[in-house]
């Protein structure tokens, strides 16, 4: 495999980009068949309350009304994680406003709507819980029956290594509360999912998911069937950013009425009810106490989060953990302690959000070492480039950090932006601000717990010279369909255009986890490659007969196979595969990746390995106009560690998309509520449910973007390719923070920063206070007693220390 | 009361052809579009008229077809991504897009180049302040706009005859 690389890091249209400008790509709500019905879900108004009945005799009643669904049509849960099975596809407890009650299927929209309208419902309202500590200081009454205690969903704590002391030794201890608000994923397409019959019997759900194989694991459990009677397909979806990750009550609904009615029913989300779906960014408050030596090194941290789960759990178990578990991944942090509590509130469930949990502590990390900086008086990137992880190293929580060009990463952005000769130094108004991050190459474990591949890969090969690779990844958007065509024509000296991909069809393909965690390149394309490999072993064994050479060395170019020593004598791709085909029959190959096995023991040291990490320095320019707070960005330069590029207009297009969806939380997007006055029902109700009003960049806002794809082919990679889709979105906030306070000298210490929070720190600072905005305290939270694991660096076996000690003080706190 | 609501008959001009089609009168040109014709190229991202997917060309110009009753566009010439292309060989802006990155999930995507066709039919020397504007209605959650800016400049710079 030594020969130049023909396909991989080429600029190509990508696979299905024609379909993508011609109209032909079909989205969920694209389809229909024939005898199609609609559904629609009657939603509850009020954010916490119980069903006491639901008289459907009307609506059953209305012409053109097929079926009525209630929570008593669904006794079995479901849940994406199996330690949060928690919701049911109607339910007869409100956890949120917009919580789904009642099923209306009809001949269309229309009647569905005007039957929504005939159900009557009598609620029993409940006591809303707002917001973390209303569910700290309120233990009822529970919103869920099971978690930690109280309203407390997930409670934990981990030490690596004694973090006091290390903190003690230090020659200054920063301590900072910030708070990150939560926000949404927005994707242009609304959720929408078709369920049939298919003639063989078999249930097809064909739907708007990231996730096709844990959907269809979900419908088997809460329709009580075989998986082999149920057929998942992804449709293309138009944006996903997490939201499309959980499985979600219309697509159980649909599936359901399709089973009783036996004809096929679509279901189409309103905007409104996207919002309510959510799965977003949680709302978190951080404390961080950083230790550091007077030149700038990291002594240790301890991070304390608080997580805004909202009604359900939804990925809650592994979002708690990601708001702390890579935050040693990026610098040289030698002790650390991480405490994390997720409770449930009244609001539509927090999920997974692109960067998943990490955006949150990045974002007061990496303000942090601004403030460090400042103190030390150090030039920010210097001060990070002094710590930045070493290669191959383990960090204090035990996870292997392979490959990082971080510092390569910094020392571009500095040089494109000429950080050096302006920062500090455009006077008042003007700014930047550095920041770096770094994200997982796909999740180490799966979501429920097993041994199998996280991704396989079939490959066929037709006697026309066409392969075939089925694989159960699901194209969002991300490119994943050009991915997998790349890195099986690179493997097999063809064009993408004699590649065809099937994917994201759990009736067809080999299971792929999904579309979550950045995990597809990595692990889908180790899959492929392996396929592709064993079937060009193949192909070389015939060819090499037919050339009289021997098959090592012979070369795979541009739809010919030869041997450098054997002159002009060739045979094309399409020859070798009929040579082959009939030396060893029909041609094919299946190919599966299995992530490394984490170097951690202890319980819960399975989130956050990674096969390998990406890395990404970010410099953001701001004029902040003084008189109104609005902040303008002119240019963002950003370097991001992809470890080979796969696709460069793909690439990019990922990072500056990442840029875009970072400045909106930046800047401006927000999943905030309000409560409706007392007289109304003092219901807690989403601030902003429409696209107008929940604010995002536009064309006129984006600015311009500077992208350095720094290339360190990692070896754990498909040809060293890391992940791109996610990574880039994480300095994007902090460092707007940064250059905002390099502009105006005041500290927004909390997302959003938004002009209001601007012109009160200034006013602060005019008045000569403290020029800062942001939480004012961390509640007391009841950590329970930590996990200690001892540090790979002082010689830690990466197993709990004193599991017998923490379960008497536990046992002893809860008494 | 329940009976089925009335329909109207009439001929759309859709992509050059006109179509008869017959709906009921309370329809967007946008549910026509995708229910009673099939075209399902043209998306819907908030029916709202907040989000820029549903953008269509009537009569040259571009509309939110989530906010355009069907019955008004009788006679009036509609245009959608379906009808871009020429045969196989896909519009200079459709070529540019899916070149340069301009699509990524692609639901934004008929609109906006239906937003940038109009903009391309009349000015073709169009700077990236003037393509800024134009498409702020169009929203994206992908591609962050510049790789839209750079294939409706790329497009341009084909129709003007620069093609490489």
């Amino acid at each position: 495999m030594s020969k130049r690389l023909e396909v991989v890091g080429k600029a190509r249209r990508r696979v299905d980009g024609r379909a993508k400008v011609t109209g032909h790509l079909r989205f969920a709500d694209d389809l229909s068949a024939p005898r199609m019905l609609h559904c629609k879900l009657l939603r509850s108004p009020h954010p916490h309350a119980l069903v006491e009945s639901i008289d459907v005799s009307k609506a059953a009643a209305h012409p053109g009304v097929h079926l009525v669904l209630t929570k008593s049509d669904f006794p079995l849960p479901f849940g994406i994680m199996p330690v949060s099975i928690d919701e049911f596809p109607l339910t007869d407890r409100a956890r949120h406003v917009g919580d789904p009650v009642a099923a209306v299927v009809a001949v269309d929209e229309q009647t569905a709507n005007e039957a929504l309208g005939l159900l009557e419902v009598k609620y029993e309202i409940l006591k809303t819980i707002s917001d973390p500590e209303d569910a700290l200081k309120n233990p009822e009454p529970r919103i869920h029956d099971y978690g930690e205690q109280g309203n407390i969903h997930r409670n934990q704590s981990y030490e690596f290594g004694n973090t006091e002391e290390a903190l003690a030794k230090a020659d200054h201890v920063f301590e900072d509360v910030f708070f990150y608000q939560g926000n949404t994923h927005l994707p242009m397409e609304q959720q929408a999912t078709l369920a049939e019959i298919e003639g063989d019997g078999r249930l097809r759900v064909t739907s708007s998911t990231q996730n096709p194989h844990y959907l269809h694991r979900q419908l088997a459990r809460v329709l009580q069937m075989p998986d082999s009677r149920i057929r998942v397909v992804a449709s293309p979806n138009g944006g996903g950013f997490g939201g499309k990750c959980d499985p979600a009550n219309h697509e159980m609904v649909v599936a359901k009425a399709a089973l009783l009615l036996g004809r096929p029913v679509k279901i189409g989300l309103t905007r409104e009810e996207v919002f309510y779906q959510h799965r977003g960014r949680h709302p978190v408050l951080m404390k961080m106490r950083t230790g550091v030596t007077k030149d700038g090194k990291l002594t240790g941290m301890h991070l304390q989060t608080l997580l805004d789960g909202g009604g359900y759990g939804s990925h809650g178990p592994a979002s708690t953990f990601y708001t702390g578990v890579l935050t040693p991944v990026t610098y040289e942090l030698p002790r650390f302690k991480f405490d994390a509590c997720r409770t449930f509130t009244n609001k539509p469930a927090c999920g997974p959000k692109r960067g998943h949990g990490t955006p949150q502590p990045r974002f007061g990390q990496e303000v942090q070492l601004d403030k460090i900086a400042e103190k030390l008086g150090m030039d920010p990137a210097e001060l990070r480039l002094g710590i930045v992880n070493k290669p191959d190293s383990l960090t204090a929580n035990w996870l292997r950090v392979g490959t990082i060009g971080l510092a390569e990463c910094i020392k571009e952005v500095v040089a494109r932006s000429d950080w050096k000769s302006r920062f500090r130094k455009l006077g008042h108004g003007r700014g930047l601000g550095l920041a770096c991050s770094t994200y997982m190459c796909g999740a180490g474990l799966p979501i429920y717990w097993n041994k199998l591949p996280h991704s396989g890969v079939q490959l066929l090969l037709d006697r026309g010279g066409q392969a075939t690779v089925y694989c159960g990844a699901t194209e969002i958007g991300q490119g994943s369909d050009d991915v997998l065509a790349a890195i099986v024509a690179e493997v097999l000296g063809i064009d993408t255009d004699a590649v065809r991909c099937v994917t994201g069809d759990t009736g067809i393909t080999p299971v792929d986890l999904g579309s979550y965690s950045s995990r597809v390149t990595i692990m889908m394309g180790n899959a492929a490659m392996q396929a592709a490999e064993k079937v060009r072993a193949q192909l070389a064994e015939a060819a090499a007969e037919q050339l009289e050479v021997i098959a090592a060395g012979l070369v795979f170019s541009r739809g010919r196979i030869f041997h450098p020593s054997a002159g002009d004598k060739s045979v094309s791709f399409r020859e070798a595969v009929e040579l082959a085909e009939a030396k060893f029959g029909t041609l094919g190959a299946v190919g599966s990746y299995t992530p490394p096995k984490p170097p951690g023991k202890y319980k819960g040291a399975g989130v956050g390995p990674s096969p390998a990490y990406s890395f990404t320095a970010c410099v953001v320019e701001t004029e902040v106009d003084p008189k109104t707070g609005w902040i303008h960005v002119p240019k963002i330069w950003i370097a991001h560690d992809i470890g080979r590029t796969v696709n460069p207009v793909l690439a990019r297009g990922q990072v500056i998309g990442g840029v875009y969806m970072g400045l909106g939380e930046a800047l401006m997007e927000e999943q905030a509520f309000r409560r409706l006055p007392e007289k109304l029902s003092h219901a807690l109700v989403h601030r902003m449910p429409s696209m107008l009003e929940y604010k995002s960049l536009t064309a006129l806002d984006m600015p311009e973007v500077d992208v350095a794809l720094i290339e360190d082919p990692d070896p754990n990679c498909p040809f060293g390719a890391k992940e791109v889709g996610q990574g880039p979105l994480l300095p994007v906030m902090p460092a707007l923070a940064n250059a905002v306070y390099d502009a105006v000298g005041v500290r927004v210490d909390e997302i959003p920063v938004t002009p209001d929070k601007v012109l009160k720190a200034l006013e602060l600072k005019s008045k000569g206070l403290a020029p800062r905005v942001g939480p004012d305290h961390f509640p007391a939270v009841p950590y329970p007693p930590p996990v200690f694991v001892v540090t790979p660096q002082e010689g830690g076996d990466g197993k709990e220390s004193n599991v017998q000690e923490r379960k008497k003080r536990a046992a002893a706190a809860v008494v | 009361m329940a009976a089925a609501p009335d329909r109207v008959h009439l001929k759309l001009t859709v992509n050059g052809e006109a179509q008869p089609v017959s709906f009921a009168p309370y329809k967007t040109l946008l549910e026509v579009l995708r229910e009673d014709l099939g075209l399902t190229g043209t998306k819907h991202g908030c029916e709202l008229g907040e989000c820029g997917a549903c953008t269509v060309l009537v009569d040259g110009a571009p509309v939110l077809s989530c906010l355009t009753l069907a019955l008004e566009c009788e006679g009036r010439r509609i245009e959608t991504i379906e009808g871009l292309a020429r045969g196989t060989e896909l519009h200079p802006l459709q070529a540019a897009f899916a070149d340069l990155g301009g699509s990524q999930c692609g639901y934004c995507t008929p609109g906006v180049i239906m937003t940038a066709k109009a903009l391309l039919d009349g000015n073709l020397n169009v700077s990236r302040e003037e393509i800024k504007a134009e498409t702020a209605g169009n929203l994206c959650r992908c591609t962050g706009y510049l790789q839209i800016a750079e294939a409706i400049e790329r497009a341009a710079s084909e129709l003007r005859g620069e093609g490489k």
